[in-house]
């Protein structure tokens, strides 16, 4: 297809943490030959390329090297092994504002910024309009940078780096800044870049905006790549990666068997019925690519069974609860509300849930069970976050819920 | 297919150069950088002119003031206190100062070119060189105003320098601009991993240097007669003293603008004429500063080559 912009080529990135740092001659000299340092491999043996025109995201958690790599690209930092190659003009937006210089006027720093990106006088001179307007900063260009207010300062830095006509952008995280309506005209400069067929490369914490704007995507995860393609798939890769080390954390607390896990749950624990005349057993989740595959996809079936072994005949309501990764409620159903609640002989049996589509974009989501007295109030058995569920969304769409819509144009006579 | 598109609407077509990130990129490929980022060095050069003296009443004026009152310290001491008894001490003074002025506002500002400028080393890509030759561009630039300066004296004096030589003003400032920034690239790398080199260099191009140099004492009058009898090893003692490649390049700016190079009568009673600057010839100056300008060559690309290995880390050591 077309050309490669940024070959990554097995990029690794060792930094030296100095247990303490010797500056001073006397200090070197001191303690020479025997600094304390350990290792730490930000990046390890990272390949990709990018071709020309396309946009790619790079996600990861906190110190999986994102920022590294981006570094690297743009050549602030140089990897300790492999290269990386990249044809054109990059400009690199690893800080808004980055170069300002306090002292100077917003008009001598934008010619300041645009040469430290590359540009000849000449050429700032014919989008130096430009950016004051994106930047929405016509009165104050002839004041001092240092008396701006930081939405000024970052709305500045962006202008500048947008206009720089560069072939390869590379963007850190820097669309968080601004309020909305900036934001949004960000995301449509960035649009009218992939449009005019330039290279971006931009790291995101957020999942939905590099569905939205990427081609592919890479995941990273303590410095080796984990994940690289279509957006969708990298965007469940990264999301099963949180969960893991999400996990790690809950099993370092949660042993304690004797706090458990509904004492924080929305019903009380005090009604909990020590006799236990029903149990619920196991909780399974299922979707048409159960075996296939660890996800859902967006609008598929799902199926949540409840396996229960009742010790005596009662009348019960069983309850499903899906809760997204903030335990904010998405889904709340109550088997007693749906029609008469369930006579259950004693033994042991299987209830599910059946919903004909999930619409729910993509995420983790967690699913709670319990049994209670038809009557509520009485809880016989609660399990929580007893299955999770993953989603994947093969959308562009951004949100909560997926819906089908249709887009018709009528224009007025 | 040889319509041309319009420049907004793609930009897949034109011309791309590559550039590689790698922890050993070669000094031509550097140089070659170095040069397509000129523009960043007119604008940081500008950039730190405007800001040393923003807020300050007197503005630039202060960067004629500080070596004007240095010029007068200096001229009170041993023209008046000390009485050398050189006629217009000042002249000669003043042309002497104005290759050292260049040569160590260059070096003590790029020392800290690098520490002093963490937040866009650490953010922005540019070939990080750039800080330490603006560093020596500002001082170029203050080098111009103390020069007017110069001319300013050479007039209301009746001071007249050797027109016919002042062609040397160049051939001395080459290999001067060549060693500052050789001494900047280095030194602002090397001041990253060892802070003390910024003490260090204080001392050493502060003072220790300055007085190695025939400035405020005459080549001919002073050194001259005394080194050349000293012997160190069998080596002359002078040949040591023009180890020092600033030697040269202070004696051609005084031979140019000072250009009394033969007996001059000294005001102080009692005295014969004296020698104060050598009776060399011109061509002796050329080749004087011809080996400057080759040492100076030289330990430029051993900068270069040392701030290559040095600059991959910056960004993590600052």
């Amino acid at each position: 297809m077309g050309n490669i912009a940024v070959e990554i080529q097995d990029v690794s990135k060792r930094f030296r943490l100095y247990h303490q740092k010797y500056t001073s001659l006397k200090e070197r000299v001191i303690h020479a030959g025997r600094t304390p340092y350990t290792e730490l491999w930000a990046l390890r043996d990272v390949g990709f390329e990018v071709e020309e025109g396309q946009t790619v995201g790079i996600l990861g958690r906190n110190g999986s090297g994102k920022s590294t790599l981006l570094k690297c690209v743009c050549g602030v930092l140089q990897p300790t092994e492999g290269q990386v190659v990249v044809r054109g003009k990059l400009a690199g937006l690893l800080e808004l504002g980055a170069g300002f210089q306090p002292d100077l006027t917003g008009r001598q720093n934008i010619y300041l910024n645009g040469s430290l990106l590359g540009l000849a006088r000449s050429d700032i001179d014919k989008v130096f309009d430009d950016v004051v307007a994106f930047a929405e900063l016509d009165q104050f260009i002839d004041n001092q940078v240092k008396f701006y207010s930081s939405g000024m300062y970052v709305r500045l830095g962006f202008a500048v780096a947008v206009n720089v006509d560069p072939d390869v952008l590379v963007i850190d995280e820097v669309l968080a800044v601004g309020d909305e309506r900036f934001q949004r005209k960000c995301l449509d400069r960035l649009k009218e870049f992939q449009n005019q067929g330039r290279t971006i490369i931009f790291v995101s914490h957020s999942p939905d905006q590099v569905r939205a704007i990427c081609d592919q995507a890479v995941v990273l995860s303590d410095g080796r790549m984990v994940g690289h393609g279509a957006p969708g798939e990298a965007v469940r890769i990264f999301r099963e990666h949180l969960l893991e080390a999400g996990d790690i954390l809950a099993l370092g607390h949660g042993d304690d068997e004797a706090a458990p896990a509904d004492e924080v749950g929305p019903i009380a624990v005090s009604t909990t019925d020590s006799s236990h005349p029903i149990r619920i057993t196991e909780v399974k989740v299922e979707h048409p690519g159960t075996g296939e595959r660890p996800y859902l996809i967006t609008g598929e079936r799902l199926t949540i069974s409840l396996q229960y072994s009742a010790a005596s005949i009662t009348t019960a309501s069983f309850v499903v609860e899906i809760r997204d990764d903030l335990s904010k409620v998405l889904l709340r159903t109550e088997s007693g509300d749906l029609g008469a609640p369930l006579e259950i002989a004693s033994g042991t049996g299987t209830v599910s849930f059946q919903w004909a589509t999930f619409p729910f974009l993509d995420g983790v989501y967690h699913v709670s069970a319990g049994v209670e007295h038809r009557a509520g109030g009485r809880l016989y058995d609660w399990k929580e976050s007893a299955a999770k569920l993953e989603v994947m969304n093969p959308t562009k769409n951004v949100g909560l819920i997926n819906l089908p819509v249709a887009v018709t144009l009528v224009p007025d006579r | 297919m040889a319509l041309e598109a319009p420049a907004a609407s793609g930009v897949a077509g034109r011309a791309k150069a590559t550039r590689v990130v790698a922890s050993h990129i070669s000094v031509p490929r550097r140089v070659a950088e170095i040069w397509r980022s000129r523009q960043l060095l007119i604008n940081l050069v500008s950039t730190e002119i405007r800001v040393k003296y923003k807020n300050s009443i007197l503005g630039l004026v202060w960067s004629l003031l500080a070596p004007a009152m240095a010029l007068l310290v200096y001229a009170i001491v041993f023209g008046v206190a000390l009485k050398n008894g050189y006629p217009e001490f000042v002249i000669l003074l003043f042309s002497g100062l104005l290759a050292w002025n260049l040569f160590q506002t260059s070096v003590l500002a790029a020392t800290g070119a690098i520490v002093n400028n963490a937040g866009l080393v650490k953010k922005v890509s540019f070939p990080r060189e750039i800080l330490a030759l603006a560093s020596v561009g500002s001082a170029s630039v203050f080098f111009f105003f103390q020069a007017c300066v110069m001319v300013i004296f050479l007039v209301a004096l009746h001071w007249r320098p050797a027109f016919g030589e002042l062609w040397l003003i160049p051939v001395a400032l080459v290999p001067l601009l060549v060693l500052c920034s050789a001494m900047a690239i280095f030194l602002s790398a090397v001041n990253v991993y060892l802070r003390d080199i910024q003490h260090l260099t204080e001392v050493v191009v502060g003072s220790a240097w300055f007085w190695a140099c025939p400035i405020v004492y005459s080549f001919a009058h002073i050194v001259e007669p005394k080194l050349s009898t000293h012997h160190i090893l069998g080596i002359p003692l002078i040949w040591i003293y023009f180890l020092n490649p600033m030697v040269p390049i202070v004696l051609t700016f005084e031979r140019v603008l000072y250009a009394k190079t033969g007996l001059v009568p000294l005001t102080t009673a009692g005295h014969t004429p004296t020698q104060l600057l050598p009776t060399w010839g011109s061509m002796t100056y050329v080749e004087l500063d011809a080996i400057v300008l080759g040492v100076s060559l030289i330990f430029l690309y051993v900068a270069m080559v040392v701030f290559g290995r040095l600059a991959g880390n910056f960004a993590e050591e600052l």
